[in-house]
Order: C-alpha cells, then structure tokens, then sequence
C-alpha cells in the first residue's frame, strides 16, 4: 500500500498487465467523443466504467433468473435468491469480513453512512456527546453527522488537515481526549488522494472508547481493505466506483453492532412478526434490508469483485500508484499548474488548478479532445474553500488507465493554457 | 479547434478586461448569487435613475470565461436602457440561451458572443446567472 517514489512508469508490463486486453472488455472505452476522438476516461473517482462481464452479470440475470428473493418457493426464486446471497458471499471475502451477515446492502456509501447514523446514533447519543470527523470528509460523511447532531445535541469536532494534505494525528489525539462516541474517517481523500493511516486511527479510537465508521468509498476499489486487520466497526463503499452496477453498495458493520442497532428502514422482508400495532425484526442483515432488493445490483458488483480478483487488489494498486505518481510528475510541467495533495501515502486522485484559468474552462477545452476529467467542488465544498479556490479540475486513474491516457491529458492542458495566453483580448 | 466556437475571442477579451467590475462592500451587494455545480460567484449591485433607467450595474464576479465574460456583457447591454428594456432584453438573452428563441445577430451586439453557449448544455447556466442575478437586483429595486 506505500507509494513508492522510485516505482517509475510503465510498469503495466512488470505487472503483468496487458493493456490492450485488459480495456478491450469495456465496452465504453471503445466508443469514441468529438468527432471520433477515443474516450480518455479520467473521471474514476466519481465512477467507474463497467467490464462485459458486469453487464452481463445483469442482463442475464434478467434474462434468466429474474424473480424476488427470499419469499416464492419456485425455482427461479430459489435461484435468484441463491445468486444475491452467493453475491453477499463475495462482497464479506472480499473485503475480510468474519461473517457474511455482517455485509448488508444498500444504495452506496451515502445510505450506508446514513443508515448507521440513524440506526445507532439516534439511539447512543446524548447531548454533549462528540463525533469527531476529518477537514477531508466527502459531504457524504459529512451531512448525515450534521443532521444527527441537530436531531440528538451532539457537537463535531474536525481533525485539521496539514499542508501537506495529511491529518493533524496530534490534533486527533487531543480530539480523542474528549467525549468522543464515534469516528467517521474517510480512507482515501477523494479530493486530495491522501490515504490516511486509518488502522491506526481506530486502535487510538478504540482506546478512548469510540467507535469507528471507515469511509471506503475511494478506498475499497483502489486497495486492498481488510475489516478484520483495520478492525473498524464500519465500513462504508459503493459498487459503482469499483467497476459495479450503480444503486448498489455496501455496509459492513460489526455482528453486536448491527444486531443493537435499530432499523433504518421499515416495510417487507425485515421483518419476523408484525401486529397490528408492533413487529419484531428479521435475522442481521435483513432487518437492513427492507423492501424488494437491488437484486440485479448486487448480483453484478459480486460479478465486478469476481472479475477485480482475477488481477489482485495489490496489483491493481500498484499500477495506479505507479500511474499516479507519473501523472504527478508530468503535470508538473504545464506552466502554472499546482496540484493539491502531497501525502507520501496517496492514491490515484489529482487535483489541480492551472493559474487564471477556471476549472470549468479546463475541463471543457480537455473534454473537447476526448478527456474526460472533474471541474468543481467533489463534494468537499469547506475543504475547498480552505484551499482558496471555490472549485478544482481532477484527473483521476482506474486499472484500464495507463501513461498514454496521462500523455493526452498533459498535451491537452498545454493546449488550454497556449489558447488562453495567447487569446489576449 | 472548435473551441473557437465557445472560446471567441470577443469573450476572452471581456473575461480578461471585464467591463463595469468592482470590488464590491457587502452594504454595496444587493445579490449574491452562486453556482453550486461549479462554484462560481457574482455579487452585484444596480441602480435605477429617477427616469427610470439602469444607471449603473456593478459586480464583483468569480467564475470561468463564460460566467465572468457575460456579466460584462450584461452590465455594458443593460446600463443606460429604461428598466422595461432591460427586463426585457434579460428575457430575451435567457431564452436565447436556451434555444427557445432566435435573435437577429445585427441586434445582439457583443452578445453575439455567446450564442454559442446554447451548444453547451452544461455551460448555458454559466452565461445565464449574471442575468438571472440583475433581474433579482431589478426586482428589489421596484419593491424597495
């Protein structure tokens, strides 16, 4: 998981990876933009493109076995039910979880975060409690804490973040100090890249009795992540921005944690016995998951962490280390382009600015030569603004990217910033 | 390359040289006015003469090209006109931009400029909010 400076690119050949192969299973990146210009496609970190073998994994399970699960006692239901629960199987190795109940499904990161403020945090805290988050959050770990503290009178707390783009550990140890019941931490900066140092995060979390919420939303489809060795309480990630279906995700949460929480939702197949007036709840998970499922969503994102194993987590975070750090490199050589984020630990999100010119004017004149990259907040409004910009543009890289991808980024930032010099009005 | 279509020179010059720009105190604002998909920014401040035209359009304007260069724009077309011609040029401009509308282009002036914003989807609010922030400005004023 270290980024080391010395890797230098290619290295897709060192690991083994034939490039050419590799993107011709997605279908996207061989339709064209513009007027027949190939799809550089930079814009990972909001979401993945998807290999046939996802697709597939959908259609044919439309196709072939479409019926609701856990309820009919026909076949096909039986078959389906088998798939989503095979599905859930995946999702616990994959990520070393202990126990497959221990994986409940839901829309994606947001409603996973959501579901454990509501499902635990109305309930646990008080008044004076504290939930200590990050200056790096997502909105998305960060709007559901807002909203919890108004409803229960809880107050957050935020661990700076330093110039150099990591956390403040001393000033966390200090917040930790307090009357600390939870910690909700992003793994992997989605706007600066940084990976923060998250399994010892929790053990000092776990120390001064806090829970910790691990959002692993850049994170779990970039690196290798093991619930077991973070030892987190939750986990927290979409299928979408790892190659899978979108509407599906995932929360991973302790077994005494998800059997005291209460549910989030109510309605069909979270239930054990309903009164007129009262109802008990189904086994964990599916007191989680009320309503007809993403049957399909799910069955593909087992297909997406199915097809990602065939690599390794390693490898595939190897390359985009090594991918990243030569982006860092050559951006660096487009006159007044300043990249934000310098942890020695990051991942493949790179945001820059590119002086006098507005990110929306970068990312359209890029765009217009086939790249496909970010321009504005990434959800991260506070941070940004910290930084003294209101928006920023990102690149940011997934398996099927390689230093030819990086190449026509560069080439087409010096084009911007040629027009925009020598446009002089 | 095509981006000469939305990159004109015309709005390159007004985006390096914006006409009627200020910095602006927050008595001074009478709209402040944000983009949240792109954060751009335009705080902004008119006044209307006893006669009843725009004397004077004043903004402080933090966005890209198109933003920034239509708020220039903006201020230079409407200032000086009666405010019943402004709200109605503000109309016709928006409309413009979203291809409900053609306009003589020996009556659009500078705004020709951009009309080839409506070809951007995503980018028509950059040239639309600047306008949309005056007729807010034009409307305190009447009720004031």
């Amino acid at each position: 998981m270290t980024t080391s400076a010395t890797m230098t690119a290619p290295v897709a050949d060192e690991l083994g990876l034939d490039m050419a192969a590799l993107r011709a299973e997605f279908p996207m990146l061989h339709r064209t933009v513009h007027e027949g210009q190939r799809l550089v496609y930079l814009d990972n970190a909001a979401t993945t493109q998807k290999p046939a073998a996802v697709i597939d994994a959908v259609a044919d399970y439309y196709r072939t076995c479409n019926a609701n699960v856990h309820r009919a006692l026909h076949q096909v239901a039986a078959e389906a039910t088998a798939l989503y629960e095979a599905a859930r199987t995946d999702l616990a190795g994959f990520i070393g979880a202990p126990e497959t109940e221990c994986i409940v499904f839901t829309r994606g990161t947001t409603e996973s975060i959501n579901l454990v403020a509501h499902g635990w945090g109305d309930a646990i805290l008080k008044p004076g409690d504290e939930i200590v988050l990050s200056e790096m959050e997502h909105h998305s770990n960060l709007i559901p804490w807002q909203l919890l503290a108004a409803r229960t009178g809880a107050q957050l707390q935020f661990i700076p973040v330093l110039d150099d783009g990591t956390l403040d550990l001393e000033a966390y140890r200090k917040l930790l100090s307090g009357n600390v019941k939870l910690v909700a931490i992003t793994h992997m900066s989605n706007l600066l890249g940084t990976i923060n140092p998250v399994r010892e995060m929790v053990a000092e979390a776990h120390r001064a009795g806090a829970l910790v919420l691990v959002d692993g939303a850049q994170s779990v489809p970039h690196f290798p992540v093991n619930v077991t060795d973070l030892d987190c309480d939750f986990l927290a990630f979409s299928g979408h921005k790892m190659l899978g279906p979108t509407g599906i995700g995932v929360l991973y949460a302790r077994r005494n944690l998800l059997e005291s929480m209460q549910p989030f939702l109510g309605g069909g197949e979270m239930i054990l016995k309903v009164d007129w007036r009262s109802a008990t709840w189904a086994e964990i998970p599916h007191k989680f998951e009320a309503g007809t499922p993403n049957m399909a969503g799910a069955i593909g994102l087992g297909a997406a962490v199915r097809w990602l194993r065939q690599f390794g987590m390693d490898t595939l975070h190897r390359h985009e280390a090594a991918l990243t750090q030569y982006a860092i490199e050559r951006l660096e050589e487009v006159p007044g382009l300043e990249i934000f984020g310098h942890a020695p630990e990051r991942g493949g999100a790179v945001s820059f600015s590119l002086d006098g010119i507005h990110p929306h004017d970068v990312a359209q004149f890029v765009d217009q030569q086939g790249i496909a990259i970010r321009a504005g907040h990434m959800c991260v409004q506070p941070l940004i603004r910290q930084l003294g910009h209101a928006a920023l543009s990102r690149a940011s890289f997934y398996l099927y990217n390689a230093e030819d991808d990086v190449d026509a980024l560069v080439a087409a930032l010096h084009k911007t910033r040629e027009f925009f010099d020598h446009a002089d009005g | 390359m095509q981006m000469d279509d939305l990159y004109q020179e015309m709005i390159i010059d007004h985006y390096k040289h914006p006409r009627h720009a200020a910095t602006l105190t927050d008595e001074e604002v009478l709209v402040d006015e944000e983009n949240p998909t792109c954060g751009d920014r335009i705080r902004l401040t008119a006044t209307v003469a006893e006669d009843g035209t725009v004397s004077d359009i004043r903004y402080d304007a933090n966005g890209c090209a198109i933003s920034v260069a239509s708020a220039s724009m903006m201020a230079e077309t409407l200032v000086g006109r009666p405010v019943g011609e402004a709200r109605e040029q503000i109309r016709d401009f928006v409309e413009l931009m979203r291809g409900r509308k053609e306009i003589d282009p020996s009556e659009l002036g500078d705004l020709v400029a951009l009309e080839g914003v409506k070809n951007f989807p995503m980018r028509i609010k950059c040239a639309t909010m600047c306008w949309h922030a005056v007729e807010h400005a034009l409307n305190q004023l009447a009720t004031a």
